[in-house]
């Protein structure tokens, strides 16, 4: 490669066509230097990505350790959870994680299917159509603390009314009842959109073709469109449940906050990630530590999961 | 052929529009109900005196939310600019490599991040940034945000650059030029309007984000600039006033509540609205 | 019975201001293969619509004048009477995707609410497929998909699924349009022998097609029904000049 000689002592045409080639030389190698280096940079970042996934799946495991190799399998199972007396069972917490989660989802579904089946089918246009598909979207919007305050306000107050009317023992109107309620609200709009866009792209011919054996409007989106779209609105739930089972803030300022098995759906508890969220920064022994960290991991690995097959079903549609 | 129930059969279908009507709207009260009463509540406590003022002690009238306010400012532009780099090469990254083995692992990496819980992501902060640092901190609490930054920043990267008329580079590279002068000054430009809008959306949803900050940044009652010392932000302080037993701690809340929420709803419906004018699909 | 099953009168249809089919008064005889043939955009699909009242499942769709069926005004039944007695195959084969060859079939009995027997439900099967001759092809593959099915089984589905609610009408919107010759000419083949049974409507953008299969055609052009008249008269004696244009050649 040339390196700088010396300027020559004479200028004449020839000379400087010699410097210029050797100017645009020396350019064309630093381009390709750069060029190698961005290359290089591109590769680096997307190995940063999986690495950081990795390092996150390591720095949990190793964390965990502690507290799987001391307490096994009695984490799981058991169903006292005292840290001061060294006791971590996580029962309640699984429990609690479960129960919320699915009730909601059960709450949120219809919701969810209804605003799916109007937008995609019912209503695809028109401003009507914007304002509901936005206002679900703004949903997504709202940050989790603040509707873990609007719930203390308002809701636990009025499930608190509820559970007088009801005759409970102890009215605290928090609980899982009323966390599942909240989460319920939060995740209408994953299975919501999902939903809509897999049913507005059902074929119009097959819709015809049901009107044209004499279905009515009802009968065409039961045995045509939700068969058709079965496996996006199923891949739609699955995405909120994933997300119902990371809930983290207003699932915590609403449920109480008990590590005591719950006895009914109206009794305080926790959820995995709520105790996580509580007890976190008081966690002074190692194995305490360790043990919520395990939960974390848990927590991890049902989410990864739930959202990756999630992903995957709609991959396959939408790549069809 | 007879067919008897064909009035039953229209009113069924009549009926589950109706129902299905209902229900849809139903999604919009919750949804009204939390505006109406988080303006409501949080007009009636913001002033300037709310805006530029610290907490001030229980018992104590008065206070406001400076340190929130700033804090929130500080922690998520450190965010944005850790994660605004690396979310753009790696989207680059991956628009240029439709197929390969890093290729796929890189989208499964980032698909998996956008499924992690935050607070999860809050426990590797601590661990890779509190505990080596020796303390909390507004960088750790950063780092956590920018993590849960990144899916959102590379996929609307990819995407945006996947639907470029390939025809560009081809132009530009034709015309001698080296693949970085291509990808900086042909390509991004182009998409340049599906990448902010990718980063507008990433900002919009760690602006409310909680549980990462809960033992990272842990929070600070005063206001400070110190990125290697604890830091308030918007909505920790919302969590922890409005868990307190103290009246005045909800009043701040409330206040800090309606600034919270209507960032965030700003946020994003200046993403749609800018999304919308520049046709960006994201 | 009388002879004539299908009438029109005075019939105008539009999609808002777009006045798309004009006037148009035709008798439809009986058990014949009726062809309506036509360049692009002169209205002949719109009007096939309008006889199973498809045409107003469109936002903005209007119309106007009397279709009868046995003399009896389309407008006074509602929809899913007329679709029950006329019957519609569409340009591109439209089987059921997640349902069976079995299910197919008998897709109109389901979704209009009607029970049956299991064993009435094989009997209509049997004979909707077997009109269609498709019965000997199919068979043993009842319970699979129609998916692998090609072009011209999947289109001969269809007509089995809309002869299956036993029509008195089958109308056909261009149905061999999207087909390979092949299937075209086993399709072709159908119409002559299901008109033993029902009265048979093809719209269709091939004048052969329409000079092989029908016994009346009609010519329609720019909304208007221009001529209708036997084939045999339409392709070698036309009255009127905008047809004799057409089966030259001089548009399409």
């Amino acid at each position: 490669m040339p390196t700088s000689l010396p300027a020559p002592a004479i200028s004449t045409p020839a000379v400087r066509d010699t410097v210029n080639i050797r100017r645009r030389i020396r350019r064309a190698f630093r381009q390709i230097r750069t060029e190698t280096v961005f290359k290089q940079a591109l590769v680096i970042s997307g190995l940063l990505l999986v690495i950081l996934v990795l390092g996150i799946l390591l720095t949990l495991i190793t964390q965990s350790v502690p507290s799987i190799r001391l307490l096994g399998f009695r984490f799981i199972w058991g169903s006292t959870w005292n840290p001061v007396k060294d006791v971590y069972g996580a029962f309640p917490f699984l429990l609690g994680t479960l129960l919320t989660s699915f009730l909601a989802l059960l709450i949120s579904i219809p919701f969810s299917m209804a605003i799916a089946i109007f937008l995609g089918d019912y209503y695809p246009t028109g401003w009507f159509a914007s304002l509901l598909k936005n206002a679900v979207e703004l949903i997504a919007a709202v940050p989790s603390v603040i509707y873990g305050f609007w719930g203390l306000a308002v809701l636990v107050p009025m499930v608190r009314g509820l559970e007088v009317r009801l005759g409970m023992q102890q009215p605290l109107g928090v609980g899982i009842f009323s966390a599942s309620l909240i989460l319920s609200i939060m995740i209408i709009p994953y299975a919501a959109s999902l939903g809509r866009s897999m049913i507005q792209m059902v074929p119009g011919h097959l819709k015809e073709a049901a009107y044209g054996l004499g279905a009515t409007r009802w009968e065409m989106i039961r045995h045509v469109v939700l068969p058709y779209t079965r496996s996006g609105l199923f891949a739609g739930i699955l995405l909120s449940l994933g997300r119902a089972l990371g809930e983290t803030m207003a699932v915590t300022m609403i449920i109480g906050n008990s590590s005591i098995l719950p006895k009914n759906l109206f009794a305080p508890g926790n959820t995995m990630a709520s105790v996580i969220a509580n007890e976190f920064t008081e966690a002074d022994k190692t194995v305490y530590l360790s043990a919520l960290i395990e939960l974390g991991l848990a927590l991890f690995l049902v989410t990864v999961v739930i959202n990756i097959i999630g992903k995957k079903i709609i991959d396959r549609l939408t790549n069809d | 052929m007879a067919v008897d129930n064909v009035r039953y059969r229209i009113g069924k279908s009549k009926g589950f529009r109706a129902l299905t009507f209902v229900f849809a709207i139903a999604c919009m009260v919750p949804l009204t109900a939390i505006l109406f009463f988080i303006i409501r509540a949080g007009i009636t406590r913001i002033n300037w005196h709310f805006l530029v003022n610290i907490p001030r002690p229980v018992g104590e009238k008065g206070g406001g939310i400076a340190n929130a306010l700033v804090g929130s400012v500080i922690i998520i532009a450190l965010a944005s600019v850790i994660a605004i780099p690396i979310g753009i090469l790696a989207g680059i990254y991956l628009s240029e490599n439709r197929t390969g083995r890093l290729a796929y692992w890189c989208r499964l990496a980032v698909d998996i991040l956008q499924g992690i819980p935050s607070i999860v992501i809050g426990i590797i902060a601590y661990f890779w940034l509190v505990k080596p640092l020796g303390g909390f901190s507004a960088l750790s609490g950063s780092a956590a945000l920018a993590i849960m930054m990144l899916p959102v920043i590379v996929r609307s990267t990819e995407e945006t650059l996947k639907m470029l008329p390939p025809s560009l580079k081809e132009a530009a590279f034709a015309l001698g030029m080296p693949f970085h002068r291509v990808v900086l000054k042909v390509i991004l430009p182009v998409g340049i309007s599906g990448i902010l809008s990718g980063i507008m959306l990433s900002i919009a949803r760690i602006t409310g984000e909680t549980a990462p900050l809960l033992f990272t940044a842990f929070g600070n009652p005063y206001l400070t600039a110190d990125i290697t010392a604890p830091m308030q932000s918007l909505p920790l302080l919302i969590f922890n006033y409005a868990t307190s037993p103290y009246n005045d701690w909800h009043d701040l809340a409330w206040g800090a509540s309606m600034i919270l929420l209507l960032w965030v709803l700003f946020l994003n419906i200046f993403t749609k609205l800018i999304s919308a004018k520049w046709k960006v699909q994201l | 019975m009388e002879s004539t099953i299908i009438k029109s009168r005075k019939f105008n249809a539009s999609f808002g201001a777009n006045h798309v089919v004009k006037n148009v008064n035709i008798d439809v005889p009986r058990n014949n293969v009726i062809a309506v043939m036509g360049p692009s955009g002169c209205g002949k699909t719109t009007f096939l619509r309008c006889i199973n009242r498809m045409h107003e499942l469109i936002p903005g769709a209007v119309c106007n004048g009397t279709i009868t069926i046995n003399d009896e005004d389309i407008y006074t039944m509602h929809p899913i009477f007329v679709r029950l007695k006329i019957g519609m195959v569409f340009q591109r084969p439209n089987p059921f995707p997640n349902l069976s060859i079995y299910d197919n079939v008998i897709a109109g009995y389901k979704l209009n609410g009607i029970k049956l027997a299991k064993a009435e439900k094989d009997r209509i099967v049997e004979t909707s497929l077997k009109r269609v001759a498709l019965w000997e092809e199919v068979k043993d593959s009842l319970l699979k998909k129609g998916t692998f099915l090609s072009g011209g089984q999947q289109q001969r589905l269809c007509i089995a699924r809309a002869v299956a609610m036993e029509p008195e009408v089958l109308l056909f919107d261009e149905p061999t349009s999207a087909l390979d010759p092949i299937s075209t000419a086993t399709v072709e083949d159908l119409f002559h022998e299901l008109k033993a049974n029902y009265t048979l409507i093809i719209v269709t953008h091939n004048m052969q097609q329409a000079a092989r299969v029908s016994d009346k055609t009609a010519f329609f052009y720019m909304g208007e029904l221009v001529e209708y008249d036997q084939t045999k008269t339409i392709f070698t004696n036309p009255k009127d000049d905008r047809t004799q244009n057409y089966i030259t050649g001089r548009f399409s």
